[in-house]
């Protein structure tokens, strides 16, 4: 297997294009699998590690967008004072993926190409609305982080394409963000169920527009506009949240493994919306 | 593939299989303080530090490794002049084994640098990533705190 070091978008769509090209960006994920499936060994893989311009963050559009290079790793994100004080919710699903060294290597970008459905970024990204930024030698392209996700493990990117950037609106600081994850431990720890939320509230505290997303219970990340529903025109008050987490743990079908079994994963559905009340 | 990066502070030149893995090649080269544990980024045994970035060498192709300053276990400090941490470890008995400790005390030096006085917290949040079966950790947390407070957190 043959390595490649591209060292600018020129010269990595240019390598994209290579047959049997595959990108490695932090490896968390990709090598871990290429060991367990040696046979499948790629013809190239092309990595990420000195394209510098796939790295960093930056404020667009006069203050109201966040872009961040899709080589960012989780630890360059977390320690970012931007996405710590604009982005809670993100920071907040970063700081428990993994361990520290996989935060070190791991990226953002690797994340969501994985298209996991315990994927810790893909909930904060998906309620934010973010947008994804593809590269191929034909151009650049832009598409929603909602229309990338296909499946478990299946995503929209086309053979040489690679994901460049990641665009994320900044919510207006008085909207309210929350991330939790539920895993079996603190550290090292798939989620077992994972909640994302966005809540905008109103002149008298009504909910204006609730944002909802869950991980680790469906095959993709799990939407339920019946309890972001049943959330609009009330108040952010227990009761409020116990009729939308009814709503959810009734709709909600997850499996069970060797994780959880379904019936926790229905009720810690659910569950994880009280936490809202405290925001 | 041609590869050169720099090793404890020693310049390594070698020719290498660009797929092998760094910690293969680094065992090779007789690096034998980085171990191989889970091969799949669970344990930490593997960790070296890389430009000073605590990574795990089990998760890195041997041809990321060029052009890098890698520091292992062993370029903390030697048995003659161990590095305040190591000297930490081995008199609050926080090795037992000892197949953990390289990994762990190159995470407590990647940690003691970001953070030089970590509470007891931070330390177990720290070294999240590196599995021990032996001590239960209380003794591995004793001897960074300890490193802590001696006042020298940063690098070798
Ligand atoms: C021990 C361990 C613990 C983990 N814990 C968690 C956890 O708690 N939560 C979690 O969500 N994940 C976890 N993971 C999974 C993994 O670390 C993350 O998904 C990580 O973000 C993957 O990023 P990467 O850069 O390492 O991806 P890589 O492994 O380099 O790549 C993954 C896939 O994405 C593709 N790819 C990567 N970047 C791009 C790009 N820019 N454009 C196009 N394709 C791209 C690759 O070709 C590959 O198919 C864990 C992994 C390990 C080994
Ligand atoms: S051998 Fe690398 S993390 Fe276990
Ligand atoms: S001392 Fe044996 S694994 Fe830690």
């Amino acid at each position: 297997m043959n390595v490649l070091f591209p060292r600018n978008m020129p010269q990595l769509v240019k390598a994209l294009g290579e047959p049997g090209a595959r990108i490695l960006a932090g490896g968390t994920d990709l090598l871990v699998r290429l060991r367990a499936q040696p046979d499948a060994k790629l013809a190239t893989l092309v990595s990420l590690d000195r394209v510098a311009a796939l790295r960093g963050v930056a404020l667009e559009k006069p203050g109201t967008v966040l872009r961040i290079g899709a080589a960012s790793t989780h630890a360059e994100l977390l320690a970012h004072p931007l996405v710590r004080a604009r982005l809670p919710m993100l920071a907040q699903a970063l700081a428990t993926l993994g361990s520290p060294p996989i935060r070190n290597m791991g990226t953002l970008g690797g994340n969501i190409c994985t298209a996991s459905p315990a994927g810790d970024t893909l909930p904060p990204l998906l309620v934010l609305g973010a947008e994804l930024e593809l590269a191929s030698a034909s151009g650049t392209r832009s598409l929603p982080l909602a229309d990338f996700l296909l499946g478990p493990g299946r995503t929209a990117l086309q053979p040489g394409e690679a994901l460049t950037a990641v665009r994320v609106p900044l919510p207006e600081p008085s909207a309210r963000q929350h991330f939790e994850k539920v895993g079996r431990r603190d550290a090292l720890a798939v989620a077992v169920v994972s909640l994302a939320a966005l809540v905008r509230t109103g002149g008298k505290g009504a909910i204006t527009s609730a944002s909802l997303a869950w991980g680790a219970v469906a095959p993709g990340i799990w939407r339920c506009p019946e309890a972001e529903a049943a959330l609009v025109g009330r108040k952010l008050t227990l009761s409020a949240l116990n009729s939308a987490a009814r709503i959810a743990s009734s709709r909600v079908q997850p499996i069970s493994d060797v994780r959880a079994s379904a019936d926790y994963r229905r009720s810690v559905t659910g569950n994880l919306l009280l936490r809202l009340a405290a925001l | 593939m041609k590869l050169a990066f720099t090793l404890n502070g020693a310049l390594v030149r070698v020719d290498a299989d660009p797929d092998q893995r760094a910690v293969d090649l680094l065992r090779e080269l007789n690096a034998l303080d980085v171990k191989e544990g889970c091969g799949t980024g669970e344990c930490g045994a593997c960790s070296i530090l890389v430009d000073g970035v605590h990574k795990l060498s089990c998760l890195l192709l041997a041809a990321q490794l060029h052009g890098r300053e890698l520091t292992t276990a062993a370029g903390l400090g030697s048995v003659k002049n161990p590095h305040p941490i190591q000297k930490a470890f081995a008199e609050h008995g926080a090795v037992q084994c000892g197949f953990c400790t390289p990994g762990m005390t190159i995470a407590a030096s990647a940690l003691l640098a970001a953070n030089p006085d970590p509470t007891r917290d931070e330390v177990r949040q720290g070294l999240s990533g590196n599995l021990c079966r032996c001590t239960g950790y209380v003794k591995i947390v004793d001897a960074v705190r300890a490193a802590a407070r001696k006042g020298d957190g940063g690098e070798a």
